[in-house]
């Protein structure tokens, strides 16, 4: 590999970095400003790919591709204005996080609008008209488009710099950015502000979506793919800072090209594929930056955001009348065996219900009275089902000794995890937790020897008497009731007091003594040992394990049953786990645009209970009953 | 309240798992489930290959019945794929189960299939351990494998006598096991050959400038690339304008399917030797007969996932024709060495080792009034490429036969 | 022996002396205020000796013991309670609850995960509402009080673990001039019956006239003043700071 190879490399990399600024930069002004977290910002990214498509194609010639790209970002900037004054508006007073809900509803949405609309077919554009061929340098080729988009990148920049610096609207977003609600104090029209920049981050995501245009071919998974990179870069390069995001996209774009550029090494005594190493690259880089740098490269401190929410009500033990009902449907779920003998199949879709009930209750328990938002639950599910799976397929451990020991797996990774997680706060411990699910997907994608790879490890099947679905389901009620009380009983202890203290005021709970990050760091990894629990139960009723366990998907189905059910409340996770996970079985059956519909059921339920299902049924209950807040 | 919430949520278990759609008397129900969502671009043309296939296997009837297909998304994912495929066992009574697309989800109802005693017909799925390592009595398997497609490009590999080789290939079991079963057997013909780069960019997420760049710097003379699509699409024009593919023998698997080779328009990779599908310029009775029947249904042209969804049914259709009872081990007995006709030619499911002998196209790209085509093309015979009775028993786990 | 000794205590920000060779001590049972015109260190003094800054000079000694490197958790160990300048609760708790956190930490009983929290040292916690007079809004969630309840309850917490010292950050900033008059009336008796010193730093010069034992006076993050009520007012460099910034002892207190 000479010199002017790796030089060569590097212009790769700042090609490439040019498209990952464009959709960071809009997602950190967003997330800045709204404290959003959007999740459809990859949508409309695709949405601009296939949008600059359509328009380059039918519309032909320079004008076509050209104009295209800048009618695109226009018109994808309007959709963002819509989203944000039609749907988000609504929300903003919902509990923190909430919105995330809406955004994620909207990601299923557009999907499956892009799909009715333009098929299932990748559409690769034209060649930009003007650029099509390519520039010598070094002795190599380079595509005159990418020296273009090498170029762009930093007059967006410096462009988005100067109107930030030198405006009134730039002044606001900077100051709210800082501190949102001294703008409210400024007496500043929020509405105005958050429409604009929404609209302004989604030209930018539409943008960087159209200029895409002539480098790769439309598809339908763009907007998965391109949202996990737009976070990294958005952390990395630090909330809020446009060009932290450009110095972030180009670290992480260039540490890829130099995995590319080396490929294969062989040290004699081990040998490996550097190019392998792209998979996770960004998130080794982002876990490194904000273990050392907390705020990323050039972010600063923000300012507490106090909820704009009612704060959670008091928790109160459950009244006797409760506590007779909840009898009762333990009673039930006990005699549904009995029941259900005539449809096996209630037993293993009630089995999947109670496993996700676990799931969402243990990321409740840190995301809810914790305060700590993580979206990376699904390292501690997979690590509890590789565990389980590993010990039984590798280490010969039998059955129940491989359960019982998946929740010792996922606790000693998210002691290791939440050590430095706790380090954080807000976003960033989100996105750290993140950073850290991806790092453990990629080593189980990676370590094929040990974890069969992609295939992950089938054969995990229980065994008797446990091979009956109807037993199966009641060894996962025992330990589902088991670690729902367990977490409750903790949250009802001095310790579950302190967690919640340490959530409503760090400095306060320090004053009196209490260690946060210490007690923050113990929830943490009694959350990942049960949801250890989750994941063993998992891989014995599904006979396997594959790397989508511990992938970002099922850490968003995570969140997405807290939110759906209510983050305030005890009983949100269980309800809203039970509710998803039915609504997915029935919708799925639907082969046509399930996700679509799937998206507007959560839409609904978005607007119709902003607190959440429980919530809502809370908040009624609290009225018609005369009480005054109580939440069991 | 809490009480209150969980009787509402048992209410709907309870209504979905007891309705019970009723079941037709003179139909055999058959559950399907695919990645319908996340690889839409295959399973389209799949689907639709199924219902031409369905509409003319019910036309006729099988011993007075007809079959029902119960269709289901399988969401992408192995462990929803296993809930979907008992929802359809237990929930539809299903006689046996078939589909799946990526390697993972397949090898999982493959064991769940193997666990459960149900009869799996796994159609696209590709990779070698569902017929081989992790195979099992209850699981056949239908299109040609990553060994068989590799297998039927060596003779224009080794033609090609270069002696430095680049790979690439998504780093996914797929890519992996492509490039190793490459490696080998190019490398017990041609024992000096030298491979001069590897890169497993991740699925999906090519960075194509900088692989492209990476191949052409280790100088190559030949290289070896099965990327998916869309990273395909991306790599091709990235090493066009790069000037990477330029006097150089590329073999690429899959590439000459029109799913790989339609979006890459006038830019299709000419000269590059593939195994694919080049449905213009077959010119066989069976495959005319198909043709013109899915033209004329659908008015679009059949891609290769068409003639894989045609022959699953087709081949359900046969063995259901030849089983004894509907319970899976007559199911088993059947499909052993079960003759199917199919749009390319009659083929068989082996006894040995559950795998279908449906070949492959084998061609070079060309371009044809601004479209990607295969040229020079050779039907490939699975049979002609699969190691022999004795070999894949030594593959299969002994509970398996 | 004084319960807090300060030695030449100095603190830079970025070059800005904020705080600049302080010492002063309190002795047991004194009720001393820190005054001062904006910016001149108050803020700073307090917070390193809470511990939430580190003192780059000079030491500080609580019951004879440096607090060098502890956090501000460790210091409350050491017998120190306080209060905030903008006075919140744990909010998702009730009344009674905050309080019982403070004396469940102090019983070192924060890692219990049994325990219903709930009835522990319930009855102690309502002693300490009945001294602040917040007994009645114990099961109460404390997000609805009115502010200056919320004070008064911070007041209970501090006192939950029998301090030696108790730091007050303005303890009457935000509230009406009766509600000030009241909490300060209230905190006095407190100290008074349980021995306890006090320093607080103070905006209404009326409330720090009236009721400390000793004042300090920082300007510019020196110590110009120190002695009754009576030195500090007749004390010339503190009319000058003081007039300087367009205050009147007389005007401060409205």
């Amino acid at each position: 590999m000479t010199l002017d190879a790796f030089l060569f490399q590097a212009l790769n990399g700042l090609s490439t970095a040019s498209g990952l600024f464009f959709i960071a930069a809009g997602l950190s002004l967003i997330f800045g400003v709204t404290r959003i977290v959007n999740i459809a910002h990859g949508s409309l990214y695709m949405l601009g790919t296939y949008i600059a498509y359509t328009l380059a194609t039918k519309i032909g010639g320079a004008f076509g591709f050209w104009g295209g790209i800048v009618l695109t970002a226009l018109f994808v900037g309007v959709i963002g204005a819509a989203i944000e004054m039609l749907l988000l508006r609504r929300i903003y007073r919902a509990p923190e996080l909430f919105q995330l809900l809406a955004t994620f509803a909207l990601v299923l949405i557009f999907n499956d609008m892009t799909l009715w609309l333009w098929g299932p077919e990748d559409l690769l554009g034209p060649r930009a008209p003007g650029l099509a061929g390519a520039v010598e340098i070094f002795g190599r080729r380079l595509p005159s488009y990418d020296l273009f988009l090498i170029f762009v990148a930093p007059a967006v920049l410096i462009l988005l710099h100067f109107a930030l610096a030198k405006s009134r609207f730039g002044r606001l977003v900077r100051a709210a950015t800082q501190d949102r609600e001294m703008v409210g104090a400024l007496g500043v029209n929020q509405a105005v502000l958050f429409t604009s920049v929404f609209a302004l981050g989604s030209l930018l995501a539409g943008l960087g979506g159209a200029l895409q245009v002539a480098r790769e071919p439309a598809n339908l998974a763009m907007d998965l793919a391109v949202i996990g990179d737009a976070f990294v870069v958005v952390v990395v390069g630090g909330m809020g800072s446009i060009t932290g995001a450009y110095l972030a996209a180009i670290i992480i774009a260039e540490v890829k090209a130099l995995c590319i550029a080396i490929g294969v090494v062989d040290l004699g005594f081990i040998k490996f594929n550097a190019s392998k190493f792209t998979l996770v690259a960004e998130f080794i880089v982002m876990a490194i930056v904000l273990i050392v740098r907390p705020y990323g490269l050039l972010g600063k401190p923000q300012g507490n955001v106090r909820s704009v929410a009612e704060p959670e009500a008091p928790i109160r033990p459950a009244a006797p009348l409760l506590k007779a009902f909840a009898a009762v449907v333990l009673a039930l779920l006990l005699a549904l065996p009995v029941v259900a003998q005539s449809s096996p199949y209630v037993m293993v879709l009630a089995t999947d219900i109670l496993i996700a009930v676990i799931f969402a209750t243990s990321l409740h328990f840190i995301m809810g009275p914790g305060g700590m938002h993580s979206f990376g639950h699904a390292a501690y599910f997979g690590l509890g089902a590789y565990g389980a799976a590993l010990l039984l397929k590798s280490a010969g451990f039998p059955m129940l000794a491989a359960l019982l020991a998946a929740p010792a797996v996922a606790l000693l990774g998210a002691l290791l995890f939440g050590w430095f997680a706790v380090g954080l706060s807000g976003v960033y411990l989100a996105m750290l937790t993140l950073a850290f699910a991806q790092i453990v997907w990629a080593a189980v994608f990676q370590w094929e020897t040990f974890t069969g790879g992609s295939n992950g490890v089938i054969g995990v099947w229980p065994t008797a008497p446990f091979n009956k679905a109807w037993v199966y389901y009641l060894l996962a009620l025992a330990l589902a009731v088991i670690s729902v009380l367990l977490l409750r009983r903790f949250l009802f202890a001095p310790f579950g007091y302190a967690m919640r203290a340490g959530r409503d005021s760090a400095l306060r709970a320090e004053a009196i003594g209490i260690d946060v990050k210490r007690i923050h760091w113990l929830g943490f990894a009694i959350a990942g040992g049960i949801c250890g629990i989750a994941g063993g139960l998992f891989a014995f009723a599904k006979g396997s394990i594959s790397p989508e366990a511990i992938a970002v998907g099922r850490s968003i189905d995570g969140l997405v049953m807290v939110l759906l059910g209510g983050i305030q409340t005890l009983v949100g996770p269980m309800v809203g786990a039970s509710v998803f996970a039915m609504l997915q079985d029935t919708i799925m059956r639907q082969t046509e645009y399930w996700r679509g519909l799937l998206g507007c059921v959560i839409l609904f339920l978005v607007l119709a209970f902003p607190q959440g299902i429980a919530g809502a049924f809370s908040m009624l209950w609290s009225r018609f009953d005369g009480k005054r807040g109580g939440r069991a | 309240m809490k009480a209150k919430q969980y009787l509402t949520s048992l209410a709907f278990v309870l209504a979905a798992g007891l309705s019970f759609p009723a079941a037709a008397q003179d139909t055999i129900k058959i559950g399907e489930l695919n990645s319908y969502k996340s690889q839409p671009a295959f399973l389209d043309p799949y689907k639709k290959g199924m219902e031409l296939a369905l509409e003319e296997v019910n036309a006729k009837g099988i011993n007075g019945k007809k079959i029902e297909l119960i269709i289901r998304d399988d969401g992408g994912n192995p462990g929803e794929a296993v809930r979907v495929a008992e929802e359809l066992v237990t929930r539809e009574g299903v006689a046996m189960i078939a589909g799946t697309f990526l390697s993972h989800i397949g090898l999982a109802v493959t064991n769940f299939a193997g666990q459960k005693k149900v009869f799996f017909l796994a159609a696209e799925p590709l990779t070698d351990k569902i017929t081989w390592e992790s195979g099992n009595k209850y699981t056949y398997r239908l299109r040609a494998t990553t060994y068989m497609q590799t297998a039927m490009l060596m003779p224009a590999a080794i033609a090609a006598k270069k002696k430095r080789w680049a790979l690439v290939y998504p780093n996914f079991e797929y890519g992996q096991s492509a490039a190793e079963n490459f490696k080998a057997m190019l490398k017990k013909v041609q024992p000096d050959v030298e491979f001069v780069t590897e890169q497993a960019p991740p699925l999906g997420k090519v960075d194509a400038g900088a692989v492209a760049q990476a191949v052409d710097d280790a100088k190559p003379e030949a290289s070896f690339d099965v990327l998916c699509r869309p990273d395909l699409a991306k790599f091709v024009r990235e090493g066009n304008t790069r000037g990477v593919f330029k006097d150089r023998t590329v073999v690429s698997l899959l590439s000459g399917e029109p799913e790989y080779l339609d979006p890459l328009g006038a830019e299709a990779p000419v000269g590059w030797i593939v195994t694919g599908y080049p449905w213009d310029k077959i010119k066989t009775p069976e495959h005319d007969a198909f043709l013109s029947a899915y033209q004329k249904k659908f008015n679009d042209y059949p891609r290769l996932g068409s003639i894989v969804g045609y022959s699953t049914v087709k081949s359900i259709a046969a063995g259901l024709a030849k089983t004894k009872g509907l319970d899976a081990d007559s199911l088993v007995e059947a499909f052993k060495d079960l003759k199917v006709d199919s749009p390319f030619g009659p083929f068989m499911y082996r006894a040995s080792d559950h795998q279908a002998t449906m070949g492959a196209y084998v061609g070079k790209i060309a371009l044809e009034k601004g479209k990607g085509t295969m040229d020079d093309i050779k039907y490939v015979d699975g049979a002609s490429v699969l190691p022999g009775d004795a070999e894949v028993a030594k593959l299969r786990p002994a509970s398996a036969n | 022996m004084s319960v807090l000794t300060v030695n030449s205590l100095g603190k830079s920000f970025g070059g800005v002396r904020a705080v600049e060779n302080v010492s002063f001590e309190i002795g047991k049972g004194e009720f001393l205020a820190l005054i001062g015109p904006n910016g001149a260190g108050k803020s700073t003094t307090f917070n390193m000796i809470n511990g939430q800054l580190a003192a780059d000079t000079g030491e500080i000694l609580i019951g004879g013991k440096s607090i060098a490197g502890m956090a501000p958790r460790d210091i409350w160990r050491l017998g120190v309670g306080r209060t905030f300048q903008v006075a919140a609760t744990f909010g998702s708790m009730t009344v009674v609850e905050n309080v019982q956190m403070a004396l469940i930490s102090h019983a070192s009983r924060l890692l219990n995960l049994w325990r219903p929290a709930a009835s522990l040292y319930r009855e102690r916690a309502l002693e300490l509402l009945a001294q602040v007079g917040m007994q009645d809004a114990a099961d109460r969630p404390s997000r609805e009080l009115a502010y200056g309840d919320v004070k008064r309850i911070e007041l209970a917490i501090a006192l939950a673990n029998d301090p030696q010292l108790l730091l007050m950050d303005e303890p009457t900033a935000g509230m009406a001039p009766r509600e000030r008059n009241d909490l300060i009336k209230l905190v006095k008796q407190l100290v008074i019956e349980r021995g306890i010193s006090v320093l607080f730093t103070e905006h209404s010069m009326d409330v720090v006239f009236s009721y400390a034992d000793r004042i300090i006076v920082l300007a510019r993050g020196r110590l110009i003043a120190d002695g009754d009520a009576a030195a500090i007012r007749d004390n010339a460099k503190v009319r000058e700071v003081y007039f300087g910034t367009g205050k009147t002892f007389q005007g401060a207190s409205s």
